[in-house]
């Protein structure tokens, strides 16, 4: 990467942040803020202690438990192991003199909540977290990615990272978006459309109108989801939205800096004629509202579609993984995407666990009830966001149409918690990852919009918002 | 960290793509706070039933691959989730080495924290080593040559210089970093000036 000629976001990022080569050849790569949460951090801190090293910059690191922790009765954590987690982490934390936002804390929450919300998450700098979807972080301007155990201690230590620069790759999206389709539509269209695979090595930058004219909370649902399209890292060019967001929050930069703050991010958006490896382009008036029908991410058909054939699959392998997925799914191939019945609904998540999400839900279900063959939770992202949500009676909202109404976490997302699907249960889903056994050894994931997974929780079928009244 | 220089031994096939972090070592294995001890649950939904017995037509449960050091797997091997449990469950089972035609970025980098070796080749060569793989021929992997040897199969491959230095020699990645200490307390100085709401220190 030269010095000179026009620049991405990424590029400047990313010279900024170089403290200078080391001698194998590797870049060391500055890390302004880092995230740490209870299930990939003690390795990193025991590490520590056996090479008896210190935490370079306690500061610059922020702590939260959300993975593990219980969403119904916090006062105790029944499961011994998830217990330990939780307060090794309080006692690391406290041993290094790192902040941390305990479970009484009202500002705990998923990380990649919190991190905005507390306007830690700024444009132009590095973040870096225990887990993939720190890319969230990106619809700031912010070079956010998902780092192992060993980088977590490597940044502990010495508030850098080894890195080599990924390529570029800009996904635009233009025009307005379709009645019915949201950030979450868009960002499943795009990985099904370029793979799991496709954007490995890559930083992807999302641009264009439909980007663009996206609030915050649905700009961080695309960058979240990166990971799922192979990215470690999505970016969004700051501009007004970002700024107006974080300005006031308790972490964000303060009056005598702020003018200062704005000036800088302001200069990070890409050059216009900047280069990249790879360009997308794609209309937004071809976009419907998106489920996933399979075990990976990129398994997405319109809700109007169906289930695929394995005989219509180009490869042989293709061919393979359709059959595996759909034994595993318990799908025909041909079934009508609305007329597949559920069991569960859970909106939550750092895809979609945001007081947007939560208010979008509770318009689509006022005054309904949910199908009565269905289990329906909703884990509001953090305490603040769960907060906010009860000052506006949407709790009361949800409650008086079924739902459960939980304390924040990762709950059903990943399942470490008691959250989880049992083996056959067919869950709609906010969240972001359908792999097998995620939510739970042989539950069956369809991801969806927060708006999709309201009207399915209605109706008890997967549901096109769009014929939904 | 330990050391790879080369491996021998049978090599067991898993062809399937997009092997995800949450199939190589599920949730419920993630609440350890050590490294190791995670071999037995490798892989836990394909080689256990729900109540817990082995599944035994799954290769890995399977002789000889039981004892594999080498696994063959589909294209975009360890896609999902950043947790280093994948590749300590593997390494913790006793696999040092993985070949298929592409990694998740996280999961390939957590690979070289660990003394493993994951393996890029081409969608042809995949097939011949999974091949190589079932009928249990020994597979012959040399670092420093950068080869894989199969049978009649000779197959180079690419890595990055520093990784394979420190694979070659165990190198501790932090030690090496922190010789750099001065360059980064000076990066800080200099920032503090120029940025100074980032040292609004939380």
């Amino acid at each position: 990467m030269s010095n000179q000629g026009p620049k991405t976001l990424f590029d400047k990022i990313w010279s900024e942040h170089l403290v200078g080569q080391r001698k194998d050849g590797t870049n060391l790569l500055y890390i302004d803020r880092h995230l740490v949460h209870e299930v990939t951090s003690p390795q990193a801190f025991e590490g520590l202690k056996l090479s008896n090293r210190p935490v370079h910059r306690p500061e610059a690191t922020i702590a939260v438990a959300d993975h593990n922790v219980p969403t119904i009765n916090r006062q105790n954590i029944e499961d011994p192991q998830s217990k330990i987690q939780v307060e090794t982490l309080a006692k690391n934390t406290k041993e290094h003199g790192i902040q941390y936002f305990d479970l009484m804390d009202q500002r705990q929450g998923i990380v990649h909540i919190i991190g905005p919300e507390q306007g830690i998450t700024q444009p132009g700098m590095t973040i870096v977290c225990g887990d993939s979807h720190t890319s969230t972080h990106g619809a700031f301007g912010a070079l956010a990615f998902g780092i192992g155990t060993s980088e977590v201690e490597h940044v502990l230590a010495t508030q850098t990272i080894v890195q080599n620069p990924a390529k570029n790759m800009r996904i635009s999206v233009n025009g307005e978006l379709p009645f019915g389709v949201n950030s979450k539509d868009l960002i499943l269209y795009i990985i099904g459309k370029i793979g799991t695979a496709g954007g490995t090595g890559h930083v992807i930058e999302y641009a264009g109108s439909s980007i663009m004219g996206l609030s915050m909370e649905g700009r961080m649902t695309i960058c979240n989801m990166s990971i799922e399209a192979g990215a470690r890292a999505g970016l969004i060019s700051p501009d007004q939205t970002t700024f107006n967001y974080i300005k006031g929050r308790p972490y964000a930069p303060g009056t005598e800096h702020w003018d200062q703050a704005v000036e800088y991010w302001s200069s990070l958006p890409s050059d216009n004629d900047a280069n990249y490896d790879h360009e997308i382009v794609i209309d937004s008036s071809e976009i419907d509202p998106m489920v996933t029908w399979g075990t990976s991410p990129e398994d997405v058909v319109s809700v109007k579609g169906t289930v695929p054939n394995p005989s219509s699959a180009k490869t042989e392998n293709k061919k393979k993984s359709i059959e595996r997925s759909l034994e595993y799914m318990g799908l025909k191939p041909g079934t009508k995407i609305t007329d597949i019945k559920l069991d569960k609904i859970f909106i939550g998540s750092c895809t979609n666990g945001r007081i947007e999400d939560l208010r979008k839900v509770a318009s689509i279900v006022k005054d309904k009830k949910i199908a009565s063959h269905v289990q329906a939770m909703i884990v509001p992202g953090s305490g603040l966001v769960k907060k906010q949500a009860e000052e506006e009676g949407i709790d009361i909202i949800l409650k008086d149409a079924g739902f459960e109404w939980r304390e924040a976490g990762c709950s059903m997302c990943l399942g470490m918690n008691p959250d989880q699907l049992k083996p056959g249960e067919r869950c709609a889903s906010t969240s972001n990852r359908n792999f097998e056994g995620r939510q739970g050894r042989g539950g069956r994931t369809h991801l969806m919009s927060p708006e999709l997974a309201a009207a399915s929780a209605i109706t008890g079928n997967i549901s096109d918002i769009r014929d939904f009244t | 960290m330990d050391k790879f220089h080369s491996l021998k031994g049978i090599a067991a096939p898993l062809p399937i793509v997009n092997i995800d972090t949450d199939m190589i070592i599920p949730k419920q294995f993630l609440k350890t706070i050590k490294r190791t001890g995670l071999g037995v649950s490798l892989f836990y939904e394909m080689r256990y039933d729900n109540d817990g017995n082995l599944i035994k037509d799954f290769v890995l449960n399977t002789s000889p691959f039981d004892q594999s050091k080498i696994l063959v797997a589909g294209d975009n091997f360890g896609c999902g989730s950043s947790r280093e449990h994948a590749p300590w469950s593997l390494k913790d089972f006793g696999i040092r080495c993985v070949i298929s035609t592409s990694f998740a970025d996280i999961f390939y980098n957590n690979c070289f924290q660990n003394g493993i070796l994951p393996i890029v080749v081409s969608p042809e060569n995949l097939d011949q080593l999974m091949t190589a793989a079932k009928n249990q021929i020994e597979f012959n992997i040399d670092l420093p040559e950068q080869i894989i040897r199969a049978g009649n199969h000779s197959i180079n491959f690419e890595i990055e210089e520093f990784r394979k230095e420190r694979l070659l020699q165990g190198l501790d990645d932090i030690g090496i970093t922190l010789g750099y200490q001065d360059k980064i307390n000076a990066y800080e100085e200099d920032k503090k000036n120029k940025k100074p709401w980032l040292f609004k220190d939380n």
